[in-house]
């Protein structure tokens, strides 16, 4: 199973992100399941909030919040500390939008890509990145999941937003 | 068919409106808002053709769903904890009237300490209350009991409301795959409600009346037998739903390796997956271990329950309530079912989960090892036993 976290602040929509990663993996793929769930309770605008997406190639079973994940995503670098690296398995990363680069980290200037398509949060440029880096899901799966599952009228601008992350991340 | 990736509420709400009921009332209440908002949105867009009433209260929620049923319509409501707990009066109304409503709870915790987080002692704590109980585990089960509960509550030997639990936010806010099926499917499956159980002024009669103590236990001994007579229902309803929509259901309990087991865990709700990844695990190092998922609490799988337990070295009980000065009620209903088959083994209670804390799978395993190796009759998951082992 792969493992998620997404770390952002309420409102930055990194619940959204776990969310769209989990339908794009599910998307027209009858031998792949998702979950994907928000650490629970009220919603509380700029308080720091997580998110989880597991991955696997048979029904995701075990739906307690996870420990150890593939992948730490932190949309905000005010909530990066040293202590998430005790949270990655043993090849695992974390990544984070950042404009300064952070030591053990993949360091990413989200909110550069967000400006170019007039987004007010980082949270699918970020879900672009862990695509490219992760290879779990492709753009395309990526882009129908944001057809599916966000507002037609800011689907074009997310899309693009994800197809721009990717492209400079593999650059 | 179509798959999406929904919550546990979302799917209820797509079953919901397969199923089409006449009458919605009902009073959000966290984690079940979601079912609610859902369905008041479908009712908007037209896209399911019933009356909602916003209601003021649970109690009137509930109320009203009475009232819908008895002019012979199909109702539904939704709620969670204390509105549970505030409906308790008119649980007994509806399935003493024999309504055949049907109700999603969000399991969630009970007050105090405040705490709108998931478990199980606020359905558990109304067993007694006269309607039928059933947990999913996932949110691809939850969307098939929103229809399934209606063919055994509407089912004539039966004739009893059914609330249909859902782990609160674990399963409540948790995002999954789900088929959901389409509209031809779901008509064939269930038909439109038709009872002679109303109110009717070509054919007048009197219903929810009184009765003196020389007939009351006559109607408390037919709600037994209406009850009981819901295990064939339920079967029946599996059976006909696994030969239109392809997924078969287990009845009353789901087994996982116990036909060999030395060890068997018993759990209900959407905990049962991971106990069961444990059991795998365990399997692997030659230990064995196997769970069973209670799903339907009402009526109670006795019989199935000792046929499972009678051949195992020792049992244990997690579930997600107490009953304080006791054990788990879960665990009182295990114990009366083996009691009843003479069944002696060793059998032990955890107690986790409470006002929504996460159960590991670090936690499972040290359940198995407990069960293995003995303990107090109940355990505090992450606390240890109660002092009270025999």
């Amino acid at each position: 199973m792969k493992e998620i976290l997404w770390i952002g602040r309420g409102g930055q929509g990194a619940f959204t992100a776990a969310k769209l990663f989990g339908a794009a993996y599910t998307v027209n793929h009858d031998a792949h399941y998702a979950l994907a769930f928000p650490s629970f309770g009220p919603e509380r605008r700029g308080a720091p909030v997580r998110a989880f997406t597991k991955l696997d190639e048979k029904p995701v079973l075990d739906r307690s919040q996870t420990e150890q994940a593939d992948y730490i995503v932190v949309l905000d670098d005010t909530l990066y500390s040293p202590e998430l690296l005790s949270h990655l398995k043993a090849d695992g990363r974390i990544i984070v939008n950042s404009k300064e680069p952070l030591p053990e980290t993949f360091s990413f200037d989200a909110e550069a890509i967000a400006a170019e398509f007039r987004l007010p949060t980082v949270n699918t440029v970020m879900l672009g990145i862990v695509s490219a880096i992760s290879g779990y899901i492709t753009e395309e799966q990526a882009v129908n999941a944001i057809e599916g599952y966000m507002p037609q009228k800011i689907q074009a601008r997310n899309a693009g937003a994800v197809k721009l992350a990717r492209e400079a991340v593999q650059k | 068919m179509s798959k999406k990736f929904l919550s546990g509420n979302e799917a209820f709400a797509e079953g919901i409106r397969l199923a089409k009921p006449d009458v919605i009332s009902a009073y959000p209440i966290t984690p079940q808002t979601i079912v609610v908002e859902r369905l008041s949105e479908m009712v908007e867009d037209g896209s399911l053709k019933s009356e909602f009433i916003h209601v003021e209260s649970e109690h009137s929620a509930l109320s009203c769903a009475i009232g819908a049923s008895a002019a012979g319509a199909r109702a539904f409501t939704a709620t969670s904890s204390q509105g549970l707990l505030y409906m308790a009066e008119c649980l007994y109304y509806a399935s003493g009237g024999r309504f055949p409503i049907v109700m999603m709870n969000a399991d969630r915790s009970t007050a105090l300490p405040w705490n709108i987080y998931g478990d199980q002692r606020d359905s558990l704590s109304q067993l007694d209350s006269g309607w039928i109980q059933v947990y999913a585990e996932n949110a691809q089960e939850a969307l098939d009991l929103a229809l399934m509960s209606w063919r055994i509550a509407e089912d004539s030997r039966v004739s009893t409301p059914v609330m249909v639990n859902l782990d609160g936010f674990v399963l409540t806010h948790t995002y999954e795959t789900v088929e959901i099926p389409e509209q031809a499917q779901a008509d064939a499956f269930l038909s439109p409600y038709v009872t002679e159980n109303r109110i009717d002024f070509g054919n007048p009669k009197n219903l929810a009346f009184s009765a003196g103590p020389d007939t009351n236990y006559i109607f408390k001994y037919k709600a037994h037998e209406a009850m009981l007579a819901a295990r064939k229902a339920v079967a029946e309803t599996e059976t006909a739903f696994a030969e239109i929509f392809g997924r078969a259901y287990t009845g009353l309990l789901e087994c996982y390796r116990t036909e060999d087991a030395d060890y068997i865990l018993v759990t209900l709700g959407s905990i049962a997956g991971l106990c069961r990844e444990s059991a795998e695990r365990l399997r692997q190092q030659g230990i064995r271990v196997g769970v069973v998922r209670i799903r339907y609490m009402r009526p109670f799988p006795n019989a199935e329950i000792a046929a499972v337990l009678k051949n195992a070295k020792a049992f244990g009980v997690l579930e997600k309530d107490i009953s304080f000065g006791n054990e788990g009620t879960v665990y009182t209903n295990v114990n009366s079912a083996l009691q009843k088959a003479g069944i002696r083994i060793p059998g032990y209670n955890f107690i986790g989960g409470l006002g929504g804390r996460n159960i590991s799978a670090g936690d499972v395993a040290q359940i198995f090892a407990a069960i293995q190796n003995g303990t107090d009759s109940v355990n505090f998951v992450g606390i240890g036993g109660d002092g009270n082992g025999e």
